[in-house]
């Protein structure tokens, strides 16, 4: 850096004509999403991983998938197409599951690595709220990995089953029967329907309180984020001889009872007990996740505003 | 019009006293050097000035509490703190990217003007420059930024020295006109003594003395005096007295240069001959009152 340059040689008048007085929250946002994008690149990359995983170990199971339907000659067509479906159904399973680990371990990390490393000094001397700033983060685990989800699992998806009927048609085993119990649109709408409605909404709660922990923790947060309710299930069980705490958990995972809830959170793609969003809606489980969900994210910000580097 | 203004500024954390009921005071369009000793306070006054901190008492900075409006305060100050707070994963690139998309006064066509002297690769990763090519990008970053403050607290700790002489150079040439304030906290005196218009001199969480450089030039007089002068000097009344290689140094607050010049060498004292006299007296008393 020379001590004399021409760069700032406009006068102050031009400079404040031409910069605008804020920037569009919407715009503040999509910054906001790209940064995080930056800095975990396994947001994107773990799912990839997984599904290039799950293509290579699916198309090795589809070489046997003639011989298993020679097996299952005698079975319905029905039972005949759920052999077909597995391998679709377990690739599905093994790219959510890695993409729910991601977002556990983002929404963890997401406020307390920048006030490890400081850089929340950084990210503080820009006008951006808090709020927006949290917003951003939970919009990771909430929005931005369920629908990443399920656009790699389609092409996954889509990839598998091609090779399937490929092989199946070469092999010359006879499954039109089968096939015409199957709906690829179907089996799509209820993965995305499951990724935003369980796992974008219904698993909130868990999201807001990892974060709100690693907003709060000087320390190891992924102990302060697992021992407490540990303790407090097993001071309840002790004291009390009662788990309503564990329950509650388990509701607040599992959807509440209920048919419907039920089958939105089995991991099963199986059409025949599709959860209504109507049910799905006037479960009151899911009220209750996302008021608690709104109450934690509350106290986050309220975290992020008064918390420093450590 | 005061960019900044504290009044009975009051911060602790646990039982220690951080601000103890600080006033302050900064124009528009001044360079105004808080300056302390370690652990006087500067670093929470400074926090508190851009919004990172609660604090009790009153504050505004450019009309706004900055505890409560820090966003909408950020459009028009900037913050450059006393480490290095670039996150280390971002690329040159992105942070450009990024300032550009989020902050409303943020020029590249600047930034990049002020990267373009230096050797600060696009593609690195702040995690791979050094630390002085670190506090080059920041500072290109912040300078890019058409602000009404600058808040500055340490920017060249750690350091070497032609950095150090870069860093306060691009600021006064490149950045600085009367249309903007630039608070910066240091307790490296020397460095920007002839950077500052004003000074603050910050002890134990109060302003102990505040000044513009002109008036210092004016008010205060440095006399190295001969042992035989020694007490008619004393009898003008000095502010502070030290002794150096066996002779007395004393200082000077608004009597006439004529006057003393006929009891020994008379010269204008440093900011920092003045920041010994007025911190170094008072915590020495403080020691000796502690004994």
């Amino acid at each position: 850096m020379n001590s004399r340059s021409n760069v700032m040689n406009e006068t102050p008048a031009q400079a404040t004509a031409i910069a605008p007085s804020a920037v569009p929250w919407s715009r503040q946002m999509y910054w906001c999403v790209r940064r995080e994008l930056w800095e975990s690149k396994s947001i994107y990359v773990a799912p990839m991983v997984g599904a290039a995983i799950t293509l290579v170990a699916c198309s090795i199971s589809a070489m046997r998938l003639p011989e298993r339907m020679r097996a299952a000659a005698a079975l319905d067509p029905v039972e005949q197409m759920a052999i077909i479906e597995r391998p679709l159904d377990m690739a599905g399973l093994f790219i959510m599951g890695v993409t729910f680990l991601i977002a556990l371990f983002y929404s963890l990390d997401a406020l307390y690595g920048e006030r490890r490393d400081r850089s929340i000094l950084f990210w503080k001397s820009l006008p951006v709220s808090d709020l927006t700033t949290v917003l951003s983060k939970a919009s990771i685990p909430m929005f931005v990995l369920p629908v990443l989800t399920f656009a790699v699992t389609f092409v996954t998806q889509t990839f598998v089953l091609v090779v399937s009927r490929a092989v199946l048609a070469t092999s010359g085993a006879n499954t039109l029967a089968a096939w015409s119990h199957f709906s690829f649109w179907h089996m799509e709408g209820m993965l995305l329907y499951h990724l935003v409605a369980i796992h974008g909404i219904l698993y909130s709660p868990f999201y807001a309180w990892l974060m709100l922990v690693s907003a709060w923790a000087k320390r190891l947060p992924i102990l302060w984020a697992t021992l407490p309710p540990i303790l407090a299930g097993l001071f309840e069980k002790v004291a009390f001889n009662t788990s309503y705490f564990a329950g509650w958990i388990q509701n607040a995972l599992g959807g509440g009872s209920g048919r419907a809830a039920t089958a939105a959170t089995s991991m099963s793609m199986d059409s025949l007990t599709s959860p209504w969003p109507g049910e799905f809606l006037t479960n009151p489980q899911l009220w209750i996740n996302i008021v608690v969900a709104a109450i934690l994210f509350a106290l986050t910000i309220r975290l992020r505003r008064q918390r420093g580097p450590i | 019009m005061a960019c900044v203004e504290a009044h009975g500024l009051r911060k602790s954390f646990g039982t220690t006293v951080a601000l103890d009921g600080m006033d302050l005071r900064v124009e528009e369009g001044r360079i105004a050097g808080l300056i302390g000793p370690n652990g006087a306070g500067k670093t929470t006054a400074l926090n508190a000035i851009v919004g990172l901190t609660p604090y009790q008492g009153q504050l505004t900075v450019l009309g706004r509490d900055p505890w409560t409006k820090r966003d909408q305060l950020m459009n028009d100050v900037c913050f450059i703190a006393d480490v290095a707070v670039l996150p280390r994963w971002i690329r040159v690139s992105q942070a450009l990217d990024y300032m550009e998309g989020l902050h409303p006064r943020f020029s590249r066509a600047k930034a990049e003007g002020f990267l373009a002297k230096t050797t600060i690769g696009r593609e690195r990763k702040v995690k791979e420059l050094s630390k002085g090519m670190v506090a080059q990008l920041h500072l290109a970053l912040v300078m890019a930024i058409d602000a009404k403050l600058l808040v500055l607290d340490e920017p060249t700790l750690g350091l070497d020295i032609l950095y150090r002489k870069q860093f306060y150079d691009a600021l006064l040439y490149d950045y600085f006109d009367r249309g903007r304030t630039i608070l910066v906290a240091t307790h490296q005196v020397d460095e920007i003594e002839n950077v500052l218009t004003d000074v603050m001199f910050l002890d134990r969480g109060r302003i102990v003395f505040q000044s513009s450089m002109d008036e210092i030039e004016s008010r205060f007089v440095l006399v190295t005096v001969n042992p035989e002068n020694t007490a008619a000097a004393k009898a003008l009344k000095p502010v502070n007295e030290r002794q150096v290689l066996g002779r007395s140094v004393l200082l000077f607050d608004g009597v006439d240069r004529q006057q003393l010049a006929a009891v020994g060498e008379v010269r204008t004292p440093s900011v920092e001959d003045l920041f010994v006299a007025m911190v170094g007296g008072r915590a020495g008393q403080a020691q000796g009152v502690a004994a």
